[in-house]
């Protein structure tokens, strides 16, 4: 596949693979952001191949895995509502509320559609207009834009029943959150292409400079990876704490302006809870108050019984990187795939699924 | 991809042109719609006896094998849910090493569905039972209420007669054995995605679905207990076949992604999706598991064979991850290929 085969080409990886043992000359533990970013990681065996002396720290990159219990609660009432169809991305449906996940709520008669685009929520909508159409707008910033852009298509219809339930996350609140904290120990990041394919790369310079920390966005693909990889290394070997771009062919400095519109339009900067870790200020986005009649939270008396689903689970260290899913004693054994405890083990970008699914060779 | 069989049979005159409850109640409509339709179509000598079953001789070692359809669309591009329906089930005996003979036919049709597309079904079925001398010679109807239904759930069995020189068995899995595919996989499966309700994308996708078994048998008669295993990797793919063998020996299947056949719509359909292929449904496929000593002169055979473009050999039965399938990737890593806990979801990024 053009644009693609080009960044899987074996001997490539290898010259990169060879270019970064010939380079690290001490200990350092680099952590990729993103979910998509872990599961190639895996699912290509690269972490199998790197130097003993990298480690790669798995981020908390994965909008499942840090969408609180709490959210799924709602999420979950609301498909359990006999005038609701909840509409979701496909590896939301898993995911362990306090007392059960969408996939339940389904098989229990809850009306859970999956859907690829929230304007395919939109049309059902406008199709069935005695039902309240919710969305369950998940992610970080890489699919703001198109929810924001739904909403705002409901309102040119005159829609009264789009709805969208709001659980929108962060990255650089995350990054900054992860660095305060004392136990982590982070030497660089891998910063996710997507996310700045949107947002542009500026507001990560600060951060790089308040913690003298490199930041390289980096791809999905092996070489992507292992570039990025690579600069980052030999930053750190040399002792800068710049933000690199190695995504050049997809980001630009500015990001994409019309996505940003969008967003800063409909959506503004808010708290959020995070799964497993808890709630960061200024780490998500809510709708703004001229839309908040598309505002499922408002609409509907949403209540969590709170608590945190799969008490056993260890979501908010495997998130912060603290641990490796392989150092919980619940891997494995009561958590797998068919019967997660928690997030990270649902999603397929999740560390713990990834573990789970490619790596006891 | 073998030549599509079609046949066409001019509709009956009906003086109706949807199905109702009433078709499905057994009386007088019932009787028009099998008596004009269904009878006079599939007629041979069990069916014609219009009995409670059909009764029939027969010497020597049978299969039998039952499978359900319920795809959705019932029609998608390069076939329908009735080529399915006799595909699949001919396919599975001939994976016993048995050529196909008699097949029932149960059908379960939603209140709703027209008389043209019913029949454009049943002229499918029937145009493969033709071409493969299998005869329809059971069956059954029924008519499900609006909503209770997805226009038509088709059930088919099958009775294959097992050849001789078929020893087909798991347990004769070896240390050293080779893994064939007979085409490229993931064809089936992303055909369907490619038309199904709210995911629409444009595509020269065309299902593979086919009767195989042919090709199959054909390596039996040629290779004889050379050939250990076959398995044809429907629903849940490629790795959930390989993963049912490894699962109950104490061996291991490597395979290597690099060397996996997919088209290339295929192939940037998964990407696009989140999907991993070796996941997705085949329909027109079979995975072989045979000795190394004849395994290059197998898949030449396969190669001839128009039926099986793209035929491969995709790895081998080793010893050193038991119960486990193991991909090399194309880099040189390597993964396990576990067993899916559920569909494959599509991923939100």
């Amino acid at each position: 596949m053009k644009y693609l085969d080009e960044y899987r080409d074996a001997g490539i990886v290898k010259e990169y693979l060879e270019k970064i043992h010939k380079l690290v000359n001490r200990p350092w533990s680099v952590m990729e952001i993103c979910g998509g970013q872990t599961h190639s990681l895996v699912k290509n065996g690269i972490v199998d191949l790197l130097p003993e002396d990298v480690t790669m720290v798995h981020g908390p990159g994965c909008p499942v895995c840090v969408t609180s219990a709490e959210l799924i609660d709602k999420a979950v009432q609301i498909a359990l509502d006999e005038d609701s169809i909840l509409c979701s991305f496909g590896d939301m449906l898993r995911v362990p509320g306090s007392s059960k996940s969408l996939q339940k709520a389904k098989a229990e008669g809850g009306d859970v559609r999956i859907v690829y685009s929230p304007l395919d929520a939109v049309n059902l909508a406008l199709d069935q207009q005695d039902k309240n159409v919710v969305f369950f707008a998940v992610g970080f910033e890489t699919t703001a834009p198109v929810n924001a852009l739904s909403v705002l298509q409901a309102k040119k219809l005159g829609l009264e029943n789009y709805l969208l339930l709001v659980s929108h996350v962060l990255v650089p609140p995350a990054m900054e959150a992860l660095l305060e904290d004392e136990e982590t120990r982070i030497d660089g990041f891998l910063a996710a292409g997507h996310v700045c394919t949107v947002m542009g790369t500026s507001e990560y310079i600060p951060v790089a400079e308040k913690y003298r920390i490199p930041i390289v966005v980096t791809g999905f693909e092996p070489v992507d990876l292992l570039k990025g990889l690579f600069s980052c290394i030999q930053q750190l070997e040399k002792g800068t704490y710049k933000l690199e771009n190695q995504y050049k062919r997809v980001v630009k400095a500015q990001g994409n302006r019309k996505a940003r519109q969008l967003i800063e339009e409909v959506f503004e900067i808010s708290d959020r809870s995070w799964r497993g870790i808890g709630v960061l200020p200024n780490s998500g986005y809510s709708l703004r108050e001229a839309y908040k009649q598309f505002n499922a939270d408002a609409r509907f008396e949403l209540k969590s019984k709170g608590g945190s689903a799969g008490n056993k689970c260890i979501a908010g260290e495997i998130l912060k990187g603290l641990k490796k899913p392989v150092d919980c004693p619940e891997f494995r054994g009561s958590c797998n795939p068919e019967n997660p405890l928690g997030a990270p083990m649902v999603s397929s970008e999740g560390a713990c699924a990834a573990y789970y699914n490619y790596r006891n060779v | 991809m073998g030549k599509k069989i079609s046949f066409s049979c001019p509709m009956p005159e009906f003086d109706f042109d949807t199905i109702t409850l009433a078709h499905g109640s057994g009386g007088l409509l019932t009787n028009k719609l099998l008596d004009q339709g269904v009878f006079s179509l599939f007629s041979n000598e069990y069916l014609d006896r219009q009995h409670d079953g059909a009764v029939f001789y027969n010497e020597g070692k049978l299969a039998f094998s039952t499978d359900s359809f319920v795809v959705s669309p019932i029609f998608f591009p390069g076939g329908n849910i009735g080529d399915l329906s006799m595909n699949g089930t001919m396919n599975d005996l001939a994976m016993c090493g048995a050529v196909p003979k008699f097949i029932s036919l149960g059908l379960i049709i939603e209140e709703g569905l027209s008389v043209r597309e019913l029949w454009k079904i049943l002229e499918s079925i029937k145009g493969i039972s033709d071409a493969f001398d299998v005869q329809v010679v059971t069956g059954d109807t029924k008519v499900v209420e609006r909503g209770k239904g997805d226009k038509i759930f088709i059930n088919t069995s099958g009775i294959g007669v097992v050849k001789k020189q078929a020893n087909i068995g798991i347990e004769r899995i070896k240390e050293g054995d080779r893994i064939l595919v007979s085409g490229n996989i993931a064809t089936h499966g992303m055909t369907i995605m490619s038309v199904r309700k709210g995911l629409e994308f444009q595509t020269a996708l065309e299902s593979d679905t086919q009767y195989i078994g042919d090709t199959a048998l054909e390596l039996i008669d040629n290779f004889g207990s050379d050939i250990k295993f076959l398995r044809d990797p429907t629903r849940g793919g490629l790795a959930t076949v390989l993963n049912e063998i490894a699962g109950k020996l104490e061996l291991s299947i490597e395979i290597e992604e690099a060397l996996l056949p997919i088209l290339h719509e295929s192939k940037s359909a998964c990407e696009l999706l989140g999907l991993d292929p070796i996941y997705v449904a085949n329909e027109g496929l079979f995975v072989a598991v045979v000795s190394p000593e004849i395994s290059g002169e197998a898949l030449d055979f396969l190669k001839q064979n128009e039926k099986c473009e793209g035929a491969a050999f995709i790895g081998s039965v080793t010893s050193a991850y038991p119960k486990k399938v193991v991909v090399k990737s194309a880099i040189g890593g390597r993964r396990i290929a576990s067993m899916l806990p559920g569909e494959q979801l599509p991923r939100i990024c």
